[in-house]
């Protein structure tokens, strides 16, 4: 790229910085049952009143990216419009016997096992096309997955926001502070999708980091 | 399980493992280190990069990856490296593309390799030899 061009590049991402824009597309994301889709849901269901999609405690329930435009949250006097991307689990591996270990039978688990792979390349190539990510964690896990460091690094390497849901914090092992503590350059938001603790506070992260 | 011969002609049967210099990476593109990784651990060896996949490839590699799963066969990997690490001066950061600088990396067939403990300066594995 040419001088000018990634000068003037840079200079763009430094006025929409500044001078933020109004309408951006945001992708849930992280580890499969992390609760992303419990979380599009209360988004959804909070500012529309409509839901996202079903939940389940079987990895790889959301198999298809699922797009929800037009999304407005007001908090605290800012408001964004936003649309957002409810994504499959990201994984690296994909074995059908983990999901007969749930009570499936072994045609219906490698059918599971084959649309999750394509779901996780759905939601990979969705990483394209983003303004921003919210990357749910389960507070309850070890941070340092390899989907986190995935995701976080590729938000860094084009210096789009992110912001970490740190999930579950309605479970007494939730511990926010440990990936408070892995991933301290990023701003985070401890909460429960399932109860909707602390998610007046992460409308008001959402609306400062993405608007 | 795999039985090789050594430099010395000895007659092993262990797990392979491979570690490869960030010279012979460097000079690879970012398809030919997939490639290479995704041929390698479908042989079921373990393989430690020793500076790591950059974030995009990092996204290409767990794609294609999900492309080659196969009932019974081949279940996916097992990938672990540390966060990479950020440029963090300001004015690097409003006129430059961010430079990222990737870790070391291990990868290993995902019914194989298993990690026990991983923060931003341990990774503690178990390489199984049992497929």
């Amino acid at each position: 790229m040419g001088l000018i061009k990634k000068v003037k590049k840079n200079f763009s991402s430094l006025w929409k910085g500044i001078f933020k824009k109004k309408v951006a597309r945001i992708g849930i994301y992280g580890p499969p049952n992390a609760g992303k889709t419990t979380l599009a849901n209360r988004i959804i269901r909070d500012w529309t009143g409509d839901a996202m999609g079903a939940v389940s405690e079987i990895p790889h329930e959301t198999r298809r990216a699922r797009r929800r435009e037009g999304v407005t949250i007001e908090s605290n006097g800012s408001k964004v419009t936003l649309d957002i991307v409810d994504t499959p689990g990201l994984a690296t591996k994909i074995d059908f016997h983990d999901f007969m270990a749930h009570g499936m039978e072994e045609e219906e688990a490698k059918r599971r096992a084959k649309e999750a792979t394509e779901g996780i390349i759905e939601a990979v190539k969705w990483l394209e096309d983003l303004d921003g990510v919210i990357l749910v964690m389960d507070a309850t896990e070890d941070p340092f997955t390899q989907v986190n460091v995935t995701v976080i690094g590729n938000m860094e390497a084009r210096n789009l926001p992110l912001l970490i849901a740190a999930n579950k914090i309605d479970l007494p092992e939730s511990s926010p502070a440990r990936i408070r503590s892995a991933f301290p350059q990023h701003p985070l938001v401890p909460i429960s999708a399932l109860d909707g603790q602390n998610i007046d506070t992460l409308y008001e992260e959402i609306a400062d980091h993405f608007g | 399980m795999k039985r090789s011969q050594t430099i010395s002609g000895d007659i092993m049967i262990g797990v392979q493992m491979d570690l490869i210099s960030e010279d012979k990476l460097s000079r690879m593109t970012a398809m030919e280190k997939i490639r290479l990784i995704l041929d390698g651990v479908k042989e079921g060896k373990i393989l430690v990069l020793e500076r790591g996949l950059t974030p995009s490839e990092e996204a290409k590699l767990i794609e294609m990856t999900m492309t080659e799963i196969t009932p019974d066969d081949f279940a996916g990997i097992e990938i672990e490296s540390y966060p990479s690490k950020q440029n963090q001066k300001l004015l690097d950061k409003l006129f430059k593309k961010p430079l990222i600088r990737t870790r070391l990396t291990v990868i290993g067939p995902a019914n194989q390799l298993k990690t026990l403990k991983k923060d931003r300066d341990l990774i503690s594995a178990l390489v199984s030899s049992q497929y």
